[in-house]
C-alpha cells in the first residue's frame, strides 16, 4: 500500500478528531481505523516506522498494534 | 382494455378539513370543502366535457366547455372555477348548456384543420373526444375565413414538435410551464384572434428558448399542436406500464407506454409521489440510448487488454471468467478479489453483486459509487441521528417555510424536486412564498430566476463548509436563538452544551470567518436568524456538501443546526440528502460498502454476520474489506488482483484519471458488465453485456427512502428474444459457475432474501410494491406502511448526537502556479459520466464539457469566451473550451464531467474526505492558459479507447 497515502489519510482522521481532546481524539482515531480500514492498510502502517504521523495518529496506531495483538488467536483465513 | 391515458379530474386535489356534500346529476357527492364541481363531478364517476383543465393545475376557466347550471344560481358557471357547496345540487347535461357547449365547440372547430384521420392524435385527442361528447354535427359558420391553418411548424427540438395549425388557445401549456415546471419559457403572444403560443422572445424557436424540454407543456396538450416525434412516427401506444425512471435520486416514475416490444412515450405517472406526474427531459426523452447502435449485446472476453476482444457464448465468457477468478483466489487469497455494485441497477441486483463479494468471493472488498457522492451522508446522519438518510419525503417541501439549500444545484441535478421546490418557493392560492438561503460558491440558477430570487445567497470560498456552517451556529446560539427546549427533550444535553460552548467562541463568529470563508457576515448573520426563526426549516444538499474534504465534518455540522433549532421530526423541516443516482440510496441499503452488512450493519458485528452466515451457509470475514480507492492502491502493490464492476464507469467517474487507470492495468482480472464498452472496460479482460431499466423487472430506492417498482417492458438485448439475461441474472450465472449454488427464479425472491435479513425492510416485497404503489423505509412491524417523515417521537439512536466540527482546511492549496480553484458538476441534459444522455439527442443542449470562468479572470488571461483552454492542476491537464460568466465568483473556475474526450478528473485530485475518502472533486487548485486543441494526453487517449474498443470481426467460435 502507499504508505505516504496512509500517513496522510491517518493524519487527517486525528486532526478531525483533534478537537475532542487528546485521549478521546487517540481512542476515536484508533477505532476508526479498526472500523474501516482493510487489514492489510492496518498492517501497513504498524509495520512503517510511522515517521510521517502526528502525534495523536502516532499513538492511535499505538493503540491498534495493542488490538491487533490481542487479536492474533483469531486471524482472518486469507483463504476464507 | 387497451390504451387509455390516465385519469385527469379537471382540477388539482383539495386538502382540507372539513367536507362537503352535493348533488350532481342526481347522484350524491362528499368531497374536501374547496373542491371544484368539475372534480367533484369526475370524482363521482361523471365526465363534464373540458378543454382548458388539468388536474395538475390551477383552474383557468377560459375554454367555456364546462359550464354547468345549479339549482338557486342565475347562469352558468364554469365548474372548473365554481367550488363545491353543501347541498348544491347540480345539472351537468341539460338541453341549455348542450346548446352553449355545442357553439362553443363550432368556434373552435372553424379554425382547426379537419385531418383526424391522418392526425398523429387521432383517437387520442381531448378536442376531437370533447366534439363528441357534446355532439358537434356541423360547424355553421364554415371554414372559408380568416384561420390559422397555414402556420408553418416548429422541429427544432429534437423530441417533441410544435405546429401552431393545431392550437386552440387553451393556455395549458403556458400554464404548465408556469404552474409545473417553473420555467415560465411559454407566453401568449398576441390578442384576441392573434393569440399564439410562443416560446421565448420573437425570433426564437423552441430551442433556442428558455425551454427545459421536462415536455410538461406536450403532456397538457389536448390536441396534436405540441406532440412527441416518437407519436408521430410510431403511432398510438397500445399498453402501459408503470416503471421508475433510471436517472437521478428523485425517482421520478412514469407510464411506459408500448405499442408492442417497442417504447412509443414515456409519460409521468401522476399517481407516482416522488414526482406527481412531473418529469425532466432525461427520465421522458432521453431513453433512446437502449436501442443505441454501441450497446453490446455478447459477451467478450480476451487474454489481455493489448488485445481485441473475442465475442463469446455466454457458457464461454462465465468459464472463463471463473477460472482466472478461482486461479487468483488460490495464489493471492480472497482479500485479492472485489466488486463494485452499482447504483443504477436495481435493489435486487446490488444485493447480489455484494453477496457475491462475500460469499462467493470470500472477501469484503465490496464499494459502490456512494464513495464517490454520498458516503459522507452515511457516516454523518449515522453519527448524529442512528441512520443513513434523509429524514423527510419530497412532499415535505411544501410545508417548509425557510428553504436552505447547501452545495445543490437542484433545477439541473435534480430537476423535478427543484420544481416542486419552486412551486413552494412561489406565493401560491394566497400564501407567501418560503423564504429560501443558497450557500454555493456558484450563483446558481435558484439564486435568481423567474418568478423565485434567495433571500440571501452566500457565495463561499470552495473548501470553507464547515467554516460557514460553524458561523452560523454561533449566530444562533450567542443570539439565544436554539430552541433549548427540544434540545433537552431530543437531543443528549451534555454533548449540545459542549458543542454550543465550541461555536459560541468569538473565532467562529462571521466577523472573524469572513476572511476565510469571504461570505459577508451581517448576510450571514441575517440567514441563520431567518432559518432558527422563520417557522419550518428545512435543508437540501447535495455533492458540494459531501466531496470535500470535510464532507463527513459538513453533514454533521447540518444535522446539528437541524437539531439546534428544533427542525426535525415533522412535515416541512428535516435534513436533506439529494441522492445522485436513481439507486445510490439503494446500494448503500444493500450493504454496498466494505464495512457494512445490508442496513447498515457493521462487518466486525458478529451477531449480524451470524445471521448472514446462517443464511448463506458461508463463513464471513469479520474485517472491512478494501474501499474503491483503497482497492486501486491494493492493486498497485499487487495484493488486489480480480475486481467485478457492474453498471459503474471509474475510469471516467472517479478522481485522478491516471491513477485509476494504473490501478485497473494493474489487475488480472477486470470484468465489465455494462451497456457499454465504457472507459473502464479499456482495462478489462471480460465484458458481460447488461441490460437497461426497461429490460427488468426489481426495485429502486430514491432520495426520500422510496422503494419503487421497475418493470420489464422490453426483452433483454443481451440475447435472443426470450433468452436475454437481466443483469441479476448474470450475477447469478457467474455465482453458479464460481459453483454457488444460487437459484432465483426471479427478482422477487432475491427482495424476500433482503427483507429476511434485514430489519428495516422486513415488510417489504414485490407484492407489498404492486399494492401500495410505493413504500419508504423502515417498513416493519412498527410502521408496516412505510416512513415518510423520520424521527418523529425520537431519534433513531435514541438521543440525538452533538458533534463538535473543528474547520480543517484541506490540504488543497491555491499558489502563484495553481491560482484558481475548480470545482465540478452537472448539467440538466446530461447525466453523470454521460454514458446513457450522449448517446441521446440530448447532446443538442451540452455537446461538449466547457469551462466556466468570472470575466475579470478570464481577461487577465485574455481569454474570451470560446476559446480553448488548458486546465492544469497538481495531477494532470486536460484542455476544453471557455465559457464567460459571473455566474462564478473571480477565483473559481467550474466544469462538468460529461464527456470522456475532457475527462475532467485527470485534473482532480486524491484528496479526500476524512472519514470516508470520498473524493475533494470541488475542490482542485488549477491555472488555465491559453491553448490550441486537445492535450497530447487527449489525443493519445482516444486512440488508445479506439485500439482497445477492437472486436475480432470473426467470432472465435
Amino acid at each position: 500500500m502507499d504508505l505516504g497515502r496512509l500517513t496522510h489519510m491517518a493524519n487527517q482522521i486525528a486532526k478531525n478528531f483533534a478537537v475532542h481532546g487528546e485521549d478521546a481524539a487517540i481512542a476515536a482515531t484508533c477505532q476508526h481505523l479498526q472500523l474501516f480500514w482493510d487489514p492489510r492498510m492496518k498492517a501497513a502502517i504498524l509495520n512503517s516506522d510511522r515517521a510521517g504521523l502526528d502525534p495523536i495518529a502516532a499513538a492511535a496506531c499505538g493503540l491498534l498494534a495493542q488490538d491487533q495483538v490481542q487479536d492474533q488467536p483469531v486471524p482472518q483465513g486469507e483463504d476464507g | 382494455m387497451g390504451y387509455e391515458r390516465q385519469s385527469d379530474f379537471g382540477t388539482p386535489e383539495v386538502q382540507a378539513d372539513t367536507n362537503v356534500t352535493l348533488t350532481i346529476d342526481g347522484r350524491q357527492v362528499t368531497v374536501p370543502a374547496g373542491t371544484s364541481v368539475m372534480r367533484a363531478a369526475a370524482q363521482s364517476g361523471g365526465a363534464i366535457p373540458k378543454l382548458c383543465a388539468s388536474d395538475n393545475m390551477a383552474a383557468f376557466g377560459s375554454c367555456r366547455l364546462c359550464l354547468i347550471e345549479v339549482d338557486g344560481m342565475r347562469g352558468t358557471p364554469a365548474s372548473c372555477t365554481t367550488p363545491a357547496g353543501e347541498g348544491m345540487v347540480v345539472h351537468t347535461q341539460t338541453p341549455r348548456l348542450q346548446k352553449l357547449r355545442k357553439g362553443v365547440m363550432e368556434l373552435y372547430i372553424s379554425d382547426h384543420p379537419l385531418d383526424c384521420l391522418t392526425c398523429s392524435a387521432n383517437n387520442d385527442c381531448e378536442l376531437q373526444d370533447q366534439a363528441a361528447a357534446v355532439g358537434l354535427r356541423d360547424v355553421r359558420y364554415g371554414y372559408a375565413g380568416d384561420n390559422h391553418l397555414g402556420l408553418a411548424a416548429d422541429s427544432s427540438n429534437p423530441y417533441f414538435d410544435f405546429d401552431p395549425s393545431k392550437c386552440i388557445a387553451c393556455s395549458r401549456c403556458v400554464r404548465a410551464c408556469d404552474e409545473v415546471q417553473g420555467t415560465f419559457a411559454l407566453t401568449i403572444d398576441g390578442r384576441g384572434f392573434a393569440s399564439k403560443i410562443s416560446a421565448g422572445q420573437a425570433g426564437d424557436d423552441f430551442l433556442s428558448s428558455d425551454c427545459v424540454s421536462c415536455g410538461a407543456c406536450v403532456q397538457a396538450c389536448p390536441t396534436a399542436t405540441l406532440q412527441e416525434k416518437a407519436v408521430k412516427e410510431i403511432g398510438k401506444p397500445e399498453r402501459a406500464v408503470i416503471t421508475t425512471c433510471a436517472y437521478c435520486g428523485v425517482g421520478c416514475t412514469f407510464r411506459a407506454e408500448m405499442r408492442g416490444e417497442q417504447l412509443v412515450r414515456m409519460v409521468p405517472w401522476k399517481d407516482g409521489k416522488a414526482n406527481r406526474g412531473h418529469s425532466c427531459v432525461k427520465g421522458r426523452f432521453a431513453w433512446g440510448y437502449a436501442q443505441h447502435q454501441d450497446r453490446i449485446t455478447r459477451p467478450m472476453i480476451r487474454e489481455s487488454i493489448d488485445l481485441p476482444w473475442r465475442e463469446v457464448s455466454w457458457d464461454t465468457a462465465l468459464t472463463f471468467t471463473a477460472a482466472r477468478l478461482t486461479a487468483i483466489k488460490a495464489q493471492y487469497g480472497a482479500r485479492a478479489l472485489g466488486g463494485i455494485t452499482s447504483s443504477r441497477c436495481t435493489n435486487e441486483e446490488t444485493f447480489l453483486v455484494q453477496k457475491l463479494v462475500r460469499a462467493g468471493f470470500g472477501s469484503n472488498n465490496v464499494d459502490t459509487c456512494a464513495r464517490v457522492c454520498h458516503s459522507p451522508t452515511g457516516y454523518g446522519l449515522k453519527t448524529t441521528f442512528g441512520t443513513s438518510a434523509g429524514t423527510q419525503d419530497f412532499d415535505s417541501v411544501m410545508q417548509a417555510d425557510v428553504i436552505l439549500v447547501i452545495g445543490a444545484n437542484p433545477t439541473d441535478a435534480h430537476p423535478v424536486f427543484a420544481s416542486r421546490m419552486k412551486q413552494r418557493l412561489r406565493p401560491r392560492n394566497g400564501k407567501p412564498g418560503a423564504k429560501l438561503i443558497v450557500i454555493d460558491p456558484r450563483r446558481i440558477d435558484l439564486v435568481r430566476m423567474p418568478h423565485v430570487e434567495a433571500d440571501y445567497h452566500l457565495p463561499l470560498q470552495p473548501g470553507t463548509n464547515v467554516a460557514v456552517l460553524t458561523a452560523l451556529a454561533h449566530t444562533i446560539v450567542t443570539e439565544g436563538l436554539a430552541d433549548e427546549a427540544f434540545v433537552k427533550e431530543r437531543c443528549d444535553w451534555d454533548e449540545y452544551q459542549d458543542w454550543a460552548r465550541f461555536v459560541s467562541d468569538q473565532r467562529h463568529s462571521p466577523e472573524t470567518l469572513e476572511a476565510v470563508t469571504r461570505v459577508s457576515a451581517a448576510d450571514l448573520r441575517a440567514a441563520a436568524r431567518l432559518y432558527a426563526t422563520g417557522g419550518n426549516g428545512a435543508i437540501y444538499y447535495g455533492l458540494g456538501v459531501t466531496e470535500h474534504s470535510q464532507g463527513s465534518s459538513t453533514v454533521m455540522a447540518i444535522a446539528n443546526l437541524a437539531m439546534a433549532t428544533g427542525n426535525i421530526g415533522r412535515p416541512g423541516v428535516g435534513v436533506n440528502p439529494l441522492r445522485g443516482q436513481n439507486n445510490v440510496q439503494g446500494a448503500c441499503d444493500m450493504g454496498s460498502f466494505p464495512h457494512e452488512l445490508p442496513g447498515y450493519r457493521h462487518i466486525s458485528d458478529a451477531a449480524t454476520r451470524k445471521l448472514f452466515e446462517g443464511d448463506w451457509q458461508v463463513t464471513l470475514d469479520a474485517e472491512p474489506g478494501l474501499r474503491i480507492p483503497d482497492m486501486l492502491d491494493a492493486a498497485l502493490d499487487g495484493s488486489f488482483r480480480a475486481l467485478y464492476v457492474q453498471g459503474e464507469d471509474i475510469l471516467q467517474s472517479d478522481p485522478n484519471t491516471h491513477h485509476v487507470a494504473a490501478g485497473l492495468k494493474a489487475m488480472d482480472c477486470v470484468i465489465v458488465h455494462d451497456l457499454f464498452l465504457n472507459e473502464t472496460a479499456d482495462y478489462a479482460h471480460v465484458f458481460l453485456p447488461g441490460s437497461t431499466f426497461l429490460e427488468k423487472t426489481g426495485t429502486f430506492t430514491n432520495a426520500e427512502r422510496r422503494i419503487q417498482m421497475v418493470r420489464k417492458v422490453i426483452e433483454p438485448a443481451n440475447g435472443p428474444s426470450g433468452q436475454g439475461l437481466e443483469d441479476w441474472q448474470v450475477t447469478q450465472a457467474l455465482a453458479n459457475a464460481l459453483g454457488l449454488d444460487w437459484n432465483y427464479a426471479n427478482s422477487a425472491e432475491i427482495m424476500d432474501e433482503v427483507a429476511r435479513l434485514t430489519p428495516s425492510f422486513a415488510g417489504v416485497s414485490h407484492a407489498h410494491l404492486d399494492a401500495a404503489g410505493s413504500l419508504q423505509w423502515p417498513v416493519n412491524e412498527a410502521a408496516p406502511k412505510g416512513s415518510p417523515i423520520m424521527h418523529l417521537d425520537g431519534f433513531v439512536r435514541g438521543k440525538g448526537k452533538f458533534v463538535v466540527t473543528d474547520y480543517v482546511p484541506t490540504d488543497e492549496k491555491t499558489g502563484p502556479r495553481f491560482p484558481l480553484l475548480l470545482t465540478t458538476g452537472r448539467i440538466l441534459s446530461q447525466y453523470n459520466v454521460g454514458a446513457q444522455t450522449r448517446r441521446t439527442p440530448n447532446t443538442v443542449w451540452h455537446g461538449e464539457d466547457l469551462l466556466e470562468m468570472h470575466p475579470a479572470d478570464a481577461e487577465d488571461r485574455g481569454l474570451k469566451a470560446g476559446d480553448w483552454v488548458r486546465l492544469a492542476s497538481r495531477t494532470g491537464e486536460t484542455a476544453l473550451r471557455l465559457e464567460v460568466t459571473d455566474r462564478v465568483a473571480p477565483g473559481v473556475v467550474y466544469t462538468t464531467f460529461h464527456h470522456p474526450a475532457t475527462q475532467a478528473n485527470v485534473v482532480t485530485t486524491e484528496f479526500s474526505d476524512w472519514a470516508t475518502n470520498c473524493p475533494e472533486y470541488k475542490v482542485t487548485a488549477v491555472q488555465v492558459t491559453p491553448s490550441n486543441g486537445p492535450t497530447e494526453w487527449q489525443a493519445s487517449y482516444a486512440s488508445w479507447s479506439q485500439k482497445s474498443r477492437r472486436i475480432m470481426a470473426e467470432p472465435a467460435e
